[in-house]
Parts: structure tokens; sequence; C-alpha cells
């Protein structure tokens, strides 16, 4: 293995996955951000059956101020709708502000029940690395978060934090970033690694996310192709033949 | 009947200056909030980072300064002089704080944006300021990238009482300091925050790697010497370095995941900086072990002046860390209110260091001239360019 390392490493730099579908240009830049290789079991056989049921689970970033309708969730499923066709996905969301893993986690086996996912999409770490949470007992959150949904018969993909400049020399993501690879990994679960798709938008230019605006254009956009990504991410990882599947390379 | 005391080392390593004064670069690179530059930093290749090394680094230079200040003059003024140390980097750390809190009252003051509302919630702190400044004079609130002095500071306090019996008995200081750490994880201690959770590194985990430094200051390197120069260690030290690279590159490359095993995945998460992980001390000594290999003390090159810059900043580590941390604030204030240009950030990274050596190269020169200021000059100790601290 470790001789095949260099030339694998070249691969991965140069290669980058694939396009599964188009997007506008601006969302596409970021596309090789998205990676997975872990399958989503429940979902792929929802998709099968012709029904798929989501649950977003979140906290403040999955919203924004102009309605349900614009915030990455309501754009995920159009999108999903669309390459999807004859199957009927449904989409219902668990999002307040401000919550942290655990508290998610308390609410979950509600919204399980009450909506049945086959997926739930699981946005957390933001209110934990503000509150400066224990990192043991956020880690113990998710792990719970994915066991609670794995039992009802759900597939976990989790969203990590927004990439946002000018608070981060106040917020020390890091430790709770880190956290929630190593979860992923260890658990299987797909990462939407969104922090690293929205810090390249900022540095290629794609998006200014410095300004200070309260205008709602450029935060509709970014969260329109964040939905559009994690759709990739989603198909990708039900396809095995797919580059974004498991052991496809 | 005294023991005979630890011999210290009487010419200073130009060795520890050199790669302080590179960790210093480093942290600095780290600390500008979303800078391309980082990039270059040993952080993204392995599991430990420049934190280890400026710890491991101030421990044993602390034990070379103190060590010999308790020989010349004993305990108790050696003991003083630390505490001395430990208060300039207390006022040291409550003036970043002040300038902390002038940057971000700035920035946040302009900051709108409907992507970030969830983001705007940290700025809550400023709305009972009275609160908030007391626990920072506590050190209890410490802002992101603030941690390292009140690391600093508790290292020190500490070090006092562990000079005394590093210079009697360097291994059983050693050894007290090893069984700290263990009973850290055994009953997860730690020192409180505000306004929760606990410090980011957790004095009672670092302790170690500083007391290590002293202890290598004190005799510890000479008897590992005949260890570090075995080609078995510096093969396991390779092999170790190359299989942390490969586990963080399946951080930044989810698909190289799937070539580490399950097991593997299960061991070693996670990889605690907080309490300084095993994983993270290893990768620091086989880093250590390697340098150690390959730049011997009395390389002539570490007197050229392609080294000076790196050298004089590690000489007045005090000083150049609080600018670098000053300095980042400024950096990342440059790129929310003129620019975030990838350009931008390398010009400023690179200004940044050139601001650090000019100013550790001011420092020097004020420390030449203080000397021949005041009366008839002391003995000049035996050390490199205008000697350092500790």
């Amino acid at each position: 293995m470790t001789r095949r390392l260099p030339v694998l490493l070249v691969m991965t730099m140069l290669a980058g996955p694939a396009l599964a579908f188009e997007h506008p240009a601006e969302c596409q830049v970021a596309a090789q951000q998205v990676e997975n290789i872990f399958a989503l079991p429940h979902a792929g056989k929802a998709i099968e059956a012709k029904h798929l049921q989501i649950l977003v689970l979140g906290a403040g970033s999955s919203l924004l101020p102009g309605g349900v309708g614009e915030a990455y969730p309501a754009r995920l499923q159009r999108v999903l709708a669309e390459k999807l066709p004859g199957v009927d996905v449904k989409l219902a969301t668990d999002v307040k502000p401000k919550r942290t893993a655990v508290e998610m986690v308390k609410g979950l086996p509600t919204s399980l029940a009450a909506v049945k996912p086959q997926l739930v999409i699981w946005q957390t770490g933001t209110a934990d690395a503000i509150q400066s949470i224990d990192p043991d007992q956020f880690s113990q959150a998710l792990d719970k978060g994915i066991n609670t949904a794995r039992s009802a018969g759900a597939d976990v993909v989790f969203i990590n934090q927004q990439y946002s400049p000018r608070t981060e020399s106040m917020i020390a993501l890091s430790t709770y970033s880190d956290t929630m690879r190593w979860v992923a990994v260890q658990q299987e679960v797909p990462l939407f690694d969104r922090f690293s798709v929205m810090k390249l938008w900022a540095d290629l230019g794609t998006f200014d996310l410095y300004s200070a605006t309260k205008k709602l254009d450029i935060a509709e956009r970014v969260h329109d192709c964040i939905g559009r990504l994690l759709a990739d991410l989603i198909l990708g990882a039900n396809k095995p033949n797919e580059p974004n599947a498991a052991g496809s390379r | 009947m005294v023991a005979p005391l630890a011999p210290v080392p009487t010419e200073r390593d130009l060795r520890l200056d050199l790669f302080r004064g590179l960790a210093l670069w480093l942290i600095f690179l780290d600390h500008i909030p979303s800078n391309a530059v980082s990039w270059i930093t040993i952080r993204n290749y392995g599991f430990s980072d420049a934190t280890e090394i400026f710890v491991f680094i101030s421990g044993y230079t602390a034990a070379f300064v103190y060590g010999r200040a308790m020989q010349a003059h004993g305990f108790v003024v050696a003991a003083a002089r630390v505490l001395k140390r430990a208060w300039q980097i207390y006022v040291a750390h409550v003036f970043l704080f002040a300038i902390y809190l002038a940057e971000i009252s700035y920035v946040s003051q302009s900051f709108e944006n409907p992507l970030y509302t969830e983001e705007m919630g940290v700025l809550d702190f400023m709305k009972n300021p009275d609160v908030t400044i007391m626990q920072a004079l506590l050190l209890k609130f410490k802002p992101v990238n603030m941690d390292v002095l009140p690391l600093y500071i508790v290292l020190l306090l500490w070090f006092a009482p562990m000079l005394w019996l590093l210079l009697r008995s360097p291994s059983l200081a050693l050894v007290t300091s090893a069984m700290i750490y263990s009973f850290m994880w055994a009953f997860d201690w730690n020192f409180p925050a505000y306004p929760n959770g606990s410090w980011a590194f957790n004095p009672f985990a670092w302790q170690l790697l500083f007391i290590f430094g002293a202890w290598c200051a004190l005799g510890g390197a000479q008897r590992l010497q005949r260890w570090m120069n075995s080609p078995v260690i510096i093969g396991l030290a390779f092999a170790y370095l190359g299989f942390a690279f490969f586990i963080t590159m399946t951080w930044y490359f989810p698909r190289l995941g799937a070539y580490v095993p399950r097991v593997v995945n299960d061991v070693i998460y996670p990889i605690d900086k907080t309490n300084l992980d095993v994983l993270r001390i290893l990768h620091f000594v086989a880093l250590a072990v390697i340098t150690v290999y390959f730049v011997p003390s009395h390389w002539p090159a570490l007197k050229s002046r392609v080294f000076w810059p790196a050298i004089v900043c590690g000489q007045h580590s005090l000083g150049i860390f609080c600018l670098g941390v000053f300095l980042s604030f400024a950096g990342h204030f440059v790129f929310t209110e003129v620019s975030n240009r990838v350009v931008t950030q390398v010009l400023v990274s690179a200004l940044g260091i050139v601001v650090m050596v000019a100013a550790a190269a001011l420092i020097s020169w004020y420390r030449v001239i203080e000397r021949q200021g005041t009366g008839p000059r002391p003995p000049a100790p035996k050390q490199g360019y205008a000697g350092g601290d500790a």
C-alpha cells in the first residue's frame, strides 16, 4: 500500500470526481470538495421503492430569514425530485437556531417517530463551538444521534459548520469540525464538508462571504449550491458506479 | 549533606532558538484566520503542530536559564525570577486581550449578513463586558487563539517548585510529571473556563512536554543520545511520520480513507489536542529525533545569515509571540476590511514575518545598549548573538 501512496495522492489531487450532474458553474467549482466513500443503504432502498422521506435536523445555519423555501433543505428536495423522476421525495425539518448537538439529540426520537425518515441530514457543531461544549460530550452526542437514527431505519449525513470569515477570530471551530470528521469516519457516515466548500468559494471569489449586507441574494445562491451539491452526495452514495461512491477508484 | 545539582549546559544550543523561531512563525501563520498560507504549516501534515515545539523548547530553555540561576544564586532567587517571568506573561496576555476586544468590536460592528445569523450569537458575550473582562483577568475567558499564554503562565508557576526537584533529580521530576499526566487522563482533570467548558490547552497534560523539555536540558538529552542515533529509532520515526501524514491526508481526501482499516480508526480517534494525546507526543518526538539527527548542534550553518532571522525571533520568544498574536489580529482585520484575495494573504503573511524579525532584531539591539549603559559590564555569557530569554 505504501508504494501505491504517491500514485494515489497524485491521482486524488489531479483527478477529482467526475461530475455527476450539471449545476450552475458557481456551484460546480466546489464539487470536488464533496467526496464520500460511504453508502446510504436505507435511503437507497427507499429510492428503489419510489418513496424517499428525508429529515433535516439542524440549527440556525439551516435557515434563511426569507422563509423555509429559501434555505438549502427545500432546495435539496427540489433538486432530488428533479433528478429522481418517479420517486416521491418528501422532506421535513427539525430546525431551531442556537441548538447544540446534545439538544438536537434529545428531540430526535420524537422527530423520527413523527417523520419516519430513511435519511437524516444532520447539520451541527456551530452552537457547540460558540458555547465551547466539552468535546467529549459533543462526540458522544454525535454517536448517540447516529445510533438513534439508524435504529429507526434511517441513514445519516453530517453537515459541518459554515465558513464564516468575519467570526473566525471569535469562534474556535477546529476542535468541533475535527470531532465531526472523526465520528463520521468511525461510524461510516458521509460528511458534507460545508466549511471547505464555502472556504473555496470565498478564496476563488465565487461568493463574497466577507460582505456586510442585509440582502439575501448571495445567501440564497449559497444555499442553492449547498442544496445541489448535497443532492450529488446523496445520489452518488447510492450508485456504486458513480465516482462519488465507495471503492470506485 | 546536599546532593550535587544536575549539570546545566553552559552554552546555549542555537538549534533551540532556530526551531522556536520557526514555531513562532508557524503559530503566527496558523493564527491568522482563513489564511491560505497556513497550508504550509506542519499541522496539516501530521498530528502535532507548532504548539508542541514551542512548549518543549520553552521548557528546555527555562531549565537552561533558571537552572543556571539556581546554581549561581540558589533556589529562592531562581524561583523568584520564574515568578517574575510568569507575571510578565500575564501582563502581556491582558494587553493582548485589550487589543483583541478592540479588533472584534470593530469587525463585528459592521457585521450583518443573513447567512450568518447563527454565528453572530458569539457576540453575546459582549453584552455583559463586566463579567467577560473579569473572567478574562482570571484567565477563565480566553478568546480564540489566546490559549497559549495562559498555559505558559500556569506552566511557569508549576515550574518554580519543579525546578528544585529537576536540579536534584531530573528523572524523579520527569516521573512526577508523567504521573500527573496519567492522573489527568484517569480523573479528567482540567482547569475550568468561562462561560463553560475547560481550558483548550489542559495544563495538567501540557506540563509533561514542558518538564520533558527541561529534563532533556538537564542531561536527559545526553542520556537519550545513544538511542537517538540508532538506525532502528530513526526508521521508526520516519515510519510514524509517514503514517501520520497518510492519516492526515484522509481528512482532506476522504477517498483515501478506504485504505485505512477500521481497527486503526477505532484506536486512533479522537486525537485529543486539549489533553495532548499520546499520538501527538509521539509525532513531536519523531520530528525531534529526525531533526536532531540531521541538524547537529555545531552545524556551522547555524551561525550563518540564512538562519539568523528565525534564531533571533526564537531568542526573544515572549515578545515575538505576543507580536505574532497582535499581527494575526491585524491580518484578519486586513482580510475583512481591505481585501481577502490570496495575493493579499501571501503578502500579509510575509510582511508579518518581516515585522517579527525586525522587532526581534530591535530587542536584541536594546539588550546590547542596555548592557553597555549600566556601569561595569556583567560577564558576557557564552551565547550566540545577543543571548536570549527563557
